[in-house]
């Protein structure tokens, strides 16, 4: 599992750690069911204080992405496929409608915007 | 029980200074960084958790229990580290772990031997020949050796370089592995703070100015670099301290999402700890 802390990033770290974990789901590195570091142990080796990995999993278990069971740790959570995948989706639609907003600035039109975007599916 | 110690309004008089109803808590299983300059009241405040001043006022708990009617069971449960080594010059690490297994009936001495390998600490040298590092390598290493849980470090990293120190730090990160484990940490190397620490305490002339989780102080100050012009329009209820020149302004704030929306032309830094003491020490300059 790779976390990438950044201090001169302006995001604060239990963001970092947030977005990156997620990621790491989102992406089927870490699988369901899969356990996570301790609060404590991610804490000492990233050498950030306990309360800003405790925020971090607080987030993600509140969103779903992860289960945390007293005495025995945290967990990549279950069958949330459906919701991964309406994550994915939200993203694709936020950025799109992003682009879109952008095109309509220098009056780009619909097909050119089309064109634009099928170039770029076909080259990834 | 949630607090490992907890201090209230904690007043001594003394000629010429005064510890003015210093109030804070350590969490159990946090680490609690006590910054202030030199002169502030950080080693008072520590002795007097240490119940080696009688306060005028105030009430220290430890562990939930007074630390004035402390039992001696409750004393074995601290363990504490100051800026200066207090052991025997004349002796040496394997003589003062025999001499201090007859203080502590908690003392383990293979968890000793194992932290003396661990710092490279010969057993059989004499203190005094120690150099000031592995004076404070044995310091700590006595003071985590009859398990305690709560630890109270009074300037212990202060004067070692950054690779000791580094070493040092990861001791305290696996010490608080343990859930039940709390460190009150004074220093001005405020750099280790930034890393280590859960909360921060701000003490400055014997009064408390800030106690919070150090996530949220590091997000809500800033630093915003501005013309003199552009001062004005800060809202001064969110101004804690300002520096000038002829050319610029640059005000620390405590209320950096408000100022990130409304001072959006203004260049708005990330304060760091230290910023934070510079400029509350510079109050009323």
């Amino acid at each position: 599992m790779d976390i990438i802390i950044s201090n001169s990033n302006d995001s604060p770290i239990y963001e970092q750690i947030y977005i990156q974990i997620k990621n790491l789901i989102l992406n089927g590195t870490l699988k369901e069911g899969e356990p996570l570091p301790s609060m404590r142990a991610l804490a000492k080796d990233l050498r950030i204080s306990v309360i800003t990995t405790k925020r971090a999993y607080e987030e993600l278990e509140r969103d779903g992405f992860i289960e945390t069971v007293t005495g025995k740790g945290s967990f990549v959570g279950s069958n949330n496929l459906e919701f991964i995948k309406e994550e994915h989706f939200k993203e694709v639609e936020e950025n799109l409608s992003l682009a879109v907003k952008a095109a309509k600035l220098c009056d780009y039109s619909l097909t050119q915007m089309i064109e634009f975007l099928t170039l770029l599916y076909e080259e990834n | 029980m949630e607090y490992c110690l907890q201090v209230s309004d904690l007043t001594k008089q003394y000629n010429g200074f005064c510890l003015d109803h210093v109030s804070f808590d350590v969490k159990q299983g946090s680490i609690m960084g006590f910054i202030g300059e030199n002169g502030a009241g950080k080693s008072t405040t520590i002795k007097a958790i240490l119940n080696l001043i009688h306060p005028d006022d105030g009430k220290i708990q430890i562990l939930g229990e007074d630390n004035t009617l402390q039992s001696r069971e409750c004393k074995e449960l601290i363990g504490v580290v100051f800026d200066e080594c207090h052991f025997h010059d004349n002796l040496n690490a394997e003589e003062t772990g025999l001499f201090l297994s007859k203080i502590y009936t908690n003392w383990d001495d293979i968890q000793y031997k194992n932290y003396l390998n661990k710092f490279n600490l010969p057993p059989k040298k004499r203190i005094k020949e120690y150099s000031r590092g592995m004076k404070m390598k044995l310091s700590i290493a006595a003071a985590l050796s009859h398990h305690p849980k709560l630890l109270l470090l009074d300037e212990a990293t202060s004067g070692l370089d950054p690779v000791i120190r580094n070493e040092i730090l990861d001791v305290f990160y696996d010490f608080i592995q343990d859930e039940e484990h709390s460190i009150l940490m004074s220093s001005h190397i405020t750099s280790d703070l930034e890393h280590i620490a859960d909360y921060v305490t701000f003490i400055h002339n014997g009064k408390i100015i800030l106690s919070d989780s150090k996530d949220n102080i590091l997000e809500n100050y800033a630093i915003v670099k501005c013309t003199k012009s552009e001062f004005s329009q800060i809202d001064s209820s969110h101004i804690v301290g300002f520096r000038s020149n002829a050319y610029s302004c640059e005000v620390l704030i405590n209320n950096r999402s408000t100022a990130l929306k409304n001072y959006s032309r203004m260049t708005i830094d990330r304060a760091t700890l230290e910023d934070i003491m510079l400029y509350y020490g510079k109050e009323g300059m």
